[in-house]
């Protein structure tokens, strides 16, 4: 089905910066008025940035051209990272501070890992360890880490838009390492970036510009997946043509604005994709009723050694991780090749020393 | 403790100028209010020597404005609301009598909760009646002594924060209350089918990653209820409408000639969920905002008379807890002190040219509906929800209130006022909202129209915009 909406065929999403005034929406008279009336398109990417600030909240603050700048930073931190001594001084004497409101320790390690590559000073908060336990407010939280003297905020928060609220009361750089089920900027862009870097080969070695042409499927539960809506705008804005597959359950309620196509049925266009991108299935779903169990979730959309050959030869496998093997995916075909499931880790790290030099290198103060 | 009551406050008043708007018409003149009554209404009134001059040059005197839904947050909530302050946003908005909701910290489920409550309101700035919980603790388990409340004057009973979810119950419940005089309100959420939705299920929610809750939610439970009232003949009341389809089925249900009367809020007349663009928690209320689509359908609901009522959903918040991420703070909205000028600029202002949106918090424009005339806009405000809640017998209801309510202003009623200025043009100031809550969407906001004084059983508890006490 053709969702109406942001068309594929130019791949962009509309340009933040023409919209400023109006992002958060006045209603057109038209919809008003129409039947099945609903925000106009451009509504939806909203510019959350504030002037003086650089923040990455959503894949929408990074328009077209953002997304490429993030990738050939990342080329060249790509070549900083293959050197003996993996470090360059561009953000010394900065601060990068990590808080981590739901645990994740590989994306914490990333971002820390990442600024350290960069000479950055490195603060880390996480729930567990903190006064968020005591019931101390976000806002206090954040603004007590920001008294510090912090140059960045890398935000998880169990909570949508949670990032995007914490602008309003700190003076730092923030970004989005993951908001609840809104998005994951920094793992849209390490995809961009890996499935580049698994396209050079078929480039006689050149680095493609972008997506262009590429048929990307998204597998899984869309609904609650922050790394679905971040990989939509990506993958979208780069050129490629994304198409959502899941059961309703697992749909969106809504795709209206969305460039994508989507469909229920994985067997049927197996044969077209240029990428399968696998979602993590959370056994919280059913108990929701949202699935009837994990192996029927695995019989009609689960990565089997069949599916795998019904691919075309050079499709490539991503899957944001962690990984369940018998789920979204049969055990062999983890280890097929195809995966690029490490490579996403390594680029990880690359990708987010791009962000941090992006937002906070000399080019950007 | 002396009881205050309409008839004992001393002084008087000339109210000069203004239009008067009332059930029964309108026409210029001036109004002498004496000891808590009006003992004169005339076009030219020479105030007598002593008397307070309300200047309403230029303005609409209306009966005094009646707010069907108002969490007043006393007791268990003092943090966010009392009772007095409650009162003095409620007659800042033009109110003179405000039905407080009862889940309270203890919920109003018993006569010695609403008795404290009443007991509050003795020395509010309106008149304070209270609606009882239907269930014991708002648990949906067991029913309140419904006949005990009755008897202080109690005469809508919610279980609102939360409908009645059990069917079989909410079919005793109204049975049982039929022949006590009294109301059964909704609020119309089939919990299931809301799964936790903390904004409108659709375009918005999927694109932001919140939970969404479908129309459906409010529907479901809206068609059950109209099929109790059916078997029943017990009369109810539904709150807080949201949705096209909400509007449409009472409609129907009217034209069928059930006994139900239906209110909208201010807000849901006015925004849409794009608002929640921002993922700024002061956007959260429930039911949620819903789309422009809605919005539209409620416009209409009002202008052709299927809705009876606006009304608040006053619902305080401690600024700490909307601060709170958006699926974690409390829902609600402030609406006392800005309700009918909310519904006087959505409703009877054709804007300028693009001047209506400035402020972007999903203000939806006026549309191609028609416009509503100030009198029927007053209906829907005062003399229509007066009705609906009782309060509109002079002097009647014994313990609970003095009545009087919703005019039509004649010698001998109540005196309980409104002036209103449709032309002033103000900007919603955060900072100066008189409840202890500052959750209000409109900040910033342009708005036409606004309160000019409020008289509330024969004194003038606000002049110029003033609360005086």
């Amino acid at each position: 089905m053709i969702v109406p909406g942001m068309t594929t065929s130019t791949g962009t999403p509309p340009r933040l910066t023409d919209q400023a005034s109006d992002a958060t929406g006045a209603i057109g008279v038209a919809e008003v008025t129409g039947a099945g009336a609903a925000a106009a398109e451009e509504d939806f990417f909203v510019d959350h940035r504030v002037p003086a600030v650089r923040h990455l909240l959503s894949i929408a603050d990074l328009d077209r051209d953002g997304i490429l700048e993030i990738m050939r930073l990342s080329d060249a931190f790509a070549e900083v990272s293959e050197r003996p001594i993996p470090k360059v001084p561009a953000l010394r004497g900065r601060t990068v501070a990590t808080v981590f409101m739901e645990p994740s320790t590989r994306t914490r390690l990333s971002f820390e890992t990442a600024a350290k590559r960069l000479s950055a000073d490195v603060m880390t908060f996480t729930a567990a360890t903190s006064s968020a336990v005591k019931g101390e407010s976000l806002r206090d939280t954040v603004e007590t880490i920001d008294a510090m003297g912090i140059d960045a905020m890398v935000i998880r928060h169990h909570s949508s838009g949670a990032p995007l609220r914490v602008t309003n009361w700190v003076g730092a750089s923030v970004i989005n390492a993951g908001d609840g089920t809104h998005e994951h900027p920094t793992q849209a862009l390490l995809d961009c970036f890996t499935i580049r870097e698994a396209l050079t080969a078929r480039h006689d070695g050149e680095i493609p510009a972008d997506l262009k042409g590429l048929r990307i499927a998204i597998v899984g539960d869309i609904k609650h997946s922050r790394v679905a809506r971040s990989n939509v705008l990506a993958f979208s804005a780069l050129g490629a043509q994304v198409v959502l597959v899941a059961p309703a359950t697992l749909m969106p309620a809504s795709l209206e604005g969305w460039p994508v196509t989507a469909t229920g049925d994985l067997d049927a266009i197996l044969g077209e994709l240029d990428v399968i991108y696998l979602l993590r299935i959370q056994s919280e779903r059913l108990g929701e009723v949202l699935l009837p169990s994990l192996d029927e979730y695995h019989w009609r959309y689960g990565l089997t050694r069949a599916r795998a050959d019904a691919l075309k030869k050079d499709a490539l496998v991503m899957h944001p991780g962690p990984m369940i093997r018998g789920v979204e995916i049969s055990p062999e075909v983890a280890d097929l090749p195809a995966s690029l499931v490490t490579r996403q880790v390594r680029n990880g790290v690359i990708v987010r020393m791009a962000v941090l030099f992006h937002l906070l290198g000399s080019g950007a103060m | 403790m002396p009881r205050r009551n309409a008839f004992t406050h001393k002084g008087e008043i000339v109210v000069r100028g203004g239009r008067l708007v009332d059930e029964t018409g309108e026409r210029r003149s001036d109004v002498l209010v004496r000891d808590g009554r009006i003992v004169a209404v005339e076009e030219v009134i020479d105030a007598p020597t002593g008397a307070t001059v309300l200047d309403a040059g230029g303005c609409v005197l209306a009966p005094g404005l009646v707010d069907l839904h108002a969490h007043l947050r006393e007791p268990g909530g003092e943090i966010a609301e009392t009772v007095e302050s409650g009162s003095r946003a409620a007659a800042l908005g033009g109110y003179t009598a405000v039905v407080a909701m009862p889940n309270t910290e203890p919920a109003i489920d018993s006569a010695a909760v609403a008795r404290d409550v009443l007991a509050l309101g003795r020395t509010a700035l309106a008149e304070i009646a209270v609606a009882g919980a239907i269930t014991l603790g708002r648990r949906g388990e067991r029913l309140v002594p419904m006949a005990e409340l009755a008897e202080l004057g109690v005469r809508l009973f919610t279980d609102d924060g939360r409908g009645v979810q059990h069917g079989g119950l909410m079919r005793r419940a109204l049975e049982y209350a039929s022949g006590l005089g009294v109301v059964l309100a909704q609020h119309c959420e089939d919990e299931q089918l809301a799964a936790g939705g903390q904004m409108n299920e659709g375009a918005w929610s999927s694109r932001l990653g919140i939970a969404g809750q479908p129309s459906l939610a409010e529907e479901a439970m809206l068609a059950r209820d109209l099929a109790l009232v059916r078997l029943t003949g017990a009369p109810m009341h539904f709150l807080h409408l949201s949705t096209a389809g909400a509007i449409e089925m009472i409609r129907r249900a009217k034209a069928d000639g059930l006994a139900v009367t239906a209110e909208v809020t201010p807000h849901h007349l006015s925004l849409c969920d794009a608002a929640v663009a921002g993922f700024d928690p002061v956007y959260k209320v429930n039911p949620p905002l819903r789309t422009a689509a809605d919005v539209a359908a409620i416009r209409a609901g009002l202008l052709n008379g299927v809705v009876d009522a606006i009304a608040t959903d006053h619902a305080p918040h401690a600024p700490e807890r909307k601060e709170d991420p958006f699926d974690e703070a409390p829902a609600g909205m402030l609406g006392l002190e800005t309700a009918l000028a909310v519904a006087h600029t959505a409703l009877c202002v054709v804007p300028d040219e693009g001047g209506n949106d400035e402020a972007g918090d999903g203000w939806v424009p006026f549309g191609t509906g028609a416009v509503m005339s100030l009198r029927d806009l007053l209906g829907l405000f005062s003399w229509q929800p007066a009705r609906i809640a009782g309060l509109d017998q002079d002097g009647q209801g014994g313990w609970t209130h003095q009545g009087g309510q919703g005019g039509p202003i004649r010698p001998g009623t109540a005196a309980n006022l409104t002036v209103f200025d449709p032309t002033a043009e103000w900007v919603v100031d955060r900072s100066r909202q008189a409840s202890r809550s500052r959750n209000t969407p409109y900040a910033g906001r342009r708005l036409t129209g606004k309160v000019r004084h409020t008289v509330f059983a024969g004194e003038a508890v606000v002049i110029d915009g003033e609360a005086q006490r």
